[in-house]
């Protein structure tokens, strides 16, 4: 159910994409109020959550150590893996944020004919950091409609991207690999008797959305039919972008649904597990040294509490420690 | 074995999910994977709320009436207090790689012990009464409501995690069922929802300072019977002091240790390994407890039970703190200690007064492990060992979890091992070091109404050991941690007949040469060496 539910939920989207701006004619509120609806739900949601995070304190030091500790001086410690200066938690993050570390150690268990293995497992890291490369490849590439000129950098990206030569126009290869990176992580939640049993509206919706925004670019680019005006395109990009919007006229409305479906994301991110995000930037498993014998961490809300003190304890026990030969600070 | 069927029933487990959709919190407490709850008196001790009589398999659990609301306010107050707890809850994407990282996933197959599933049960509920969309859209959201049943479905699953943290080394974004757990019985706690085997041991623990319940004539008088030992097995005979002021060192190992074998085997090692030094240390009975079943009930009874270490090491007057063979007591000692107990700015910072090396890893803290303090003696040829009294045994290393993921000490016990035991032999790499796998009862599970669930969930480190028996030959599982001596042997029972059980310390004293000794034709548990007869 979860998985019609959102598919049918990004179609539905569609439909009234294609009712309000291609029958109806309401290109202005499409092109400009949903965009910029978009954006600012974005840029204030995103900045609230990071906020809420951040305003609840870390009270206890707790890093996941994947690695050997910093103890005796001839035992080489894991400086990256079980880091204990700021530039290790530096190299861990990093790992993590541009590398995917954890999930690349990722194994798969098997139990069969009364023994256990292991197998190693990369296939989701695999597709997952492609997804999230190509992702923003494509996005940064998008930037040469919100430019002028375009910078160096863009127009290398683009190049690059396209350099296959395959096709008019060029196909890009980013846009194949998105494509074929979220089919992969759709499949293997439909196929994955476990993935299909704890999975949500909540994780089909991302993908059939990311999905369509990138269908409907492919469309756009490649196909014929749905060929879009691409210079007015960029004047309509460009009024967004210096504040001076304005609606040239051509435009198909395969756009107006791929621009859409892309403010959807955008408005949905901070509201959705999207902001992992941000997320992983704060998570205490990672972003902390594991240096808590070495140097004292503070909780801000430590509270004291009620404790069995050791006079309590003595009073409580003394004519037996007394008789066991214990020492005590009062004698009966 | 009255509640676990055989092992090969139990390998016929299957991991195809249920018809019933995860949402469904009704549970089935199924024999030998529950535990009893905790007594009224175990909660008036701790000053605990709605202290009861109470079954689970009753349909009313006496909560107080206003048990919604307490629980509502309770995680409002930990979501303001701990960052880990908001951001574990929103940034999980379901990707399911910690699934099949769960060793009670591997054994039970149970959906709902899927780490990521396991934090859905709290999440579900976070969302549909703390986020807008939860709120607005409901079950489309993956809200739930909060019920009855919701708290009887915690109750069975936030006691079949052990807080081992398997799954957050393999989380993308280093979620943390541990965190989730521990929250999630901190929240229970609030209604009087727990387990007598955790509530009995932290209440006997803040009374009497151990969770033994040991008073302090009773835990003298224990480690007296294993001075009485030593000196039969190896005919020396020691004194150790107890609640001596000016000492150097205060030593702290966990109470297991003074009471159940083979715990206590270990213990005569400690008391041999610093008899051979000449360690100037003493022993408490106040702080007679290394472990902390406060961990396992709240952050504050976690506060309360350990800040009678830094206590009493004021006021006997010593200059550090050295603990023993642990794994959750390291936890504690490791990553919470000095946040909450501290400053221990009236200790210095440990100094060994054998080799002079100076602790800087423990500078803050002021408590060093005994492994890392015995592999500074081995490197420093500071004690005198005969690795061949070990020969008879072929040995792995367990790496208990939280010294593991919770502290990163895995090369300090192989040198101390490989240096007092001249055959050993590494498990499979993807159970050993930081992605080892948890006995199956850590985190208070190690009741006996718990054997059942056990045995599923110490399947994955018992397959291993069985590996290493097959190939090689292994004969003694070898760990740092008392919860693992206790839990690990009928484990090896059950899944791998034959594989004995052992504290470290006690194979580094098999092995040391002590100064008086005769001629040492026993172990330090009475058992004849092997090859040793007419030895020396």
């Amino acid at each position: 159910m979860a998985v019609w539910y959102s598919l049918l939920l990004v179609l539905g989207m569609s439909l009234f994409v294609y009712l309000g701006a291609g029958l109806l004619g309401l290109q202005a509120i499409f092109g400009i109020v949903v965009p910029y609806a978009a954006i600012l739900v974005f840029l204030i949601g995103f900045s609230m959550r990071i906020l809420g995070w951040a305003r609840s304190p870390v009270p206890f030091r707790i890093p996941t150590t994947a690695g050997q500790q910093k103890s005796l001086g001839w035992i080489k410690p894991s400086k990256v893996d079980s880091p204990y200066t700021t530039w290790g938690v530096v190299g861990r993050m990093a790992m993590e944020v541009l590398l995917f570390r954890s999930l690349f150690r990722n194994t798969k268990a098997e139990l069969t004919e009364g023994k256990l293995a292991y197998g190693s497992s990369k296939w989701l890291w695999l597709f997952g950091i492609l997804f999230h490369y190509t992702f923003l490849t494509i996005v940064i590439r998008h930037l040469r409609f919100f430019t002028e000129p375009v910078p160096f950098f863009v127009q290398a990206l683009d190049r690059v991207d396209g350099m296959l030569q395959i096709g008019s126009p060029v196909i890009y290869q980013t846009d194949v690999i998105l494509v074929a990176a979220l089919l992969f992580l759709l499949i293997r939640r439909l196929v994955n008797p476990q993935m299909r049993y704890l999975s949500l509206p909540a994780d089909y919706f991302p993908l059939f959305l990311i999905l369509g925004i990138a269908l409907t670019g492919i469309m756009m680019r490649y196909f014929a039919v749905f060929k879009v005006d691409l210079l007015s395109v960029k004047v309509l990009a460009m009024g967004l972008a210096t504040f001076n919007p304005t609606i040239p006229e051509g435009i198909g409305v395969m756009f107006y649904i791929h621009l859409f479906l892309f403010s959807a994301l955008l408005a949905y991110f901070p509201f959705s597990k999207l902001m992992h995000l941000g997320g992983v930037f704060l998570s205490p498993t990672r972003n902390l040294p594991n240096d808590s014998r070495m140097a004292r961490h503070v909780n801000p809300w430590n509270a004291p509490v009620k404790v069995h003190t050791y006079e309590h304890y003595e009073d409580d026990f003394r004519e037996k420690m007394i008789e066991a030969d214990l020492p005590v600070e009062k004698q009966a | 074995m009255s509640q676990a069927p055989k092992p090969e029933e139990l390998l016929r487990v299957s991991h195809i999910p249920p018809k019933k959709d995860w949402m469904d919190p009704r549970v089935d407490l199924v024999p030998g994977t529950w535990g009893y709850p905790g007594k009224a008196s175990s909660l008036e001790t701790l000053g605990l709320p709605n202290p009861r009589e109470w079954n689970p398999t009753d349909e009313d659990w006496k909560l107080p009436p206003n048990w919604k609301e307490i629980i509502h306010e309770g995680l409002k107050e930990r979501l303001e207090k701990y960052r880990s707890l908001k951001i574990f809850l929103d940034i999980c994407v379901r990707c399911g790689a910690c699934a099949d990282k769960c060793h009670f996933f591997i054994g039970s197959g149970d959906p709902k012990n899927m780490p990521v599933l396991r934090a859905e049960l709290l999440r579900s509920i976070y969302r549909q009464d703390f986020t807008m969309a939860g709120k607005i859209l409901g079950t489309f959201a993956g809200g739930r409501e909060l019920t009855e049943d919701v708290i009887k479905e915690w109750f069975y699953y936030f006691h079949q995690c052990t807080e081992c943290r398997r799954c957050s080394l393999y989380c993308p974004y280093g979620i943390d069922t541990a965190e989730v757990t521990i929250i999630v019985r901190e929240l229970l706690n609030l209604i009087g929802v727990n387990i007598d085997w955790i509530l009995g041991a932290a209440a006997n623990c803040y009374r009497t300072g151990n969770h033994l319940g040991l008073e302090p004539h009773t835990f003298k008088g224990n480690i007296e019977y294993l001075v009485d030992d030593i000196e039969e097995y190896v005919g020396v005979r020691l004194n150790p002091t107890f609640n001596r002021k000016g000492a150097e060192v205060l030593f702290i190992a966990p109470s297991g240790d003074v009471f159940a074998d083979p715990g206590i085997f270990t213990y005569m090692g400690y008391l041999m390994l610093f008899e051979h030094i000449g360690l100037d240390y003493t022993i408490s009975t106040y702080a007679s407890e290394g472990g902390n079943f406060g961990l396992f009930t709240s952050q504050e009874t976690m506060k309360r039970l350990n800040s009678k270490m830094y206590a009493e090491a004021k006021r006997l007057g010593v200059k550090w703190i050295l603990g023993g063979e642990c794994g959750h007591m390291w936890r504690v000692l490791h990553q919470y200690m000095d946040t909450m107990n501290g400053p221990a700015d009236f200790l210095e910072v440990p100094k060994s007064p054998i080799t002079g090396t100076v602790f800087d890893n423990a500078k803050s803290t002021k408590m060093v492990h005994i492994v890392e303090f015995m592999a500074d003696l081995i490197h420093h040829g500071k004690l005198k060992l005969n690795p061949s009294r070990n020969d008879y045994l072929r040995t792995t290393w367990h790496d208990s979890c939280n010294v593991s993921r919770g502290m990163g000490m895995f090369e300090e016990p192989r040198y101390v091992l490989k240096s007092v035991c001249n055959n050993f032999f590494e498990m499979p790499e993807n159970t050993i070091r930081e992605q080892t796998f948890c006995c199956g009862g850590g985190t208070g599970l190690n009741a006996g109404e718990f054997e059942y669930l056990r045995m599923m969930g110490g399947m994955p480190r018992a397959f291993a050991v069985k590996h290493v028996q097959e190939k090689h030959g292994v004969n003694r599982l070898v760990n740092v941690c008392a919860l693992d001596r206790a839990i690990l042997p009928p484990l090896m029972d059950y899944w791998a007949p034959e594989v004995s059980v052992s504290g470290l310390t006690e194979l580094v004293a098999n092995a040391l040469v002590m100064e008086g000794e005769h001629d040492r034709l026993t172990d330090l548990r009475g058992e004849d060496i092997p090859g040793m007869e007419g030895d020396e």
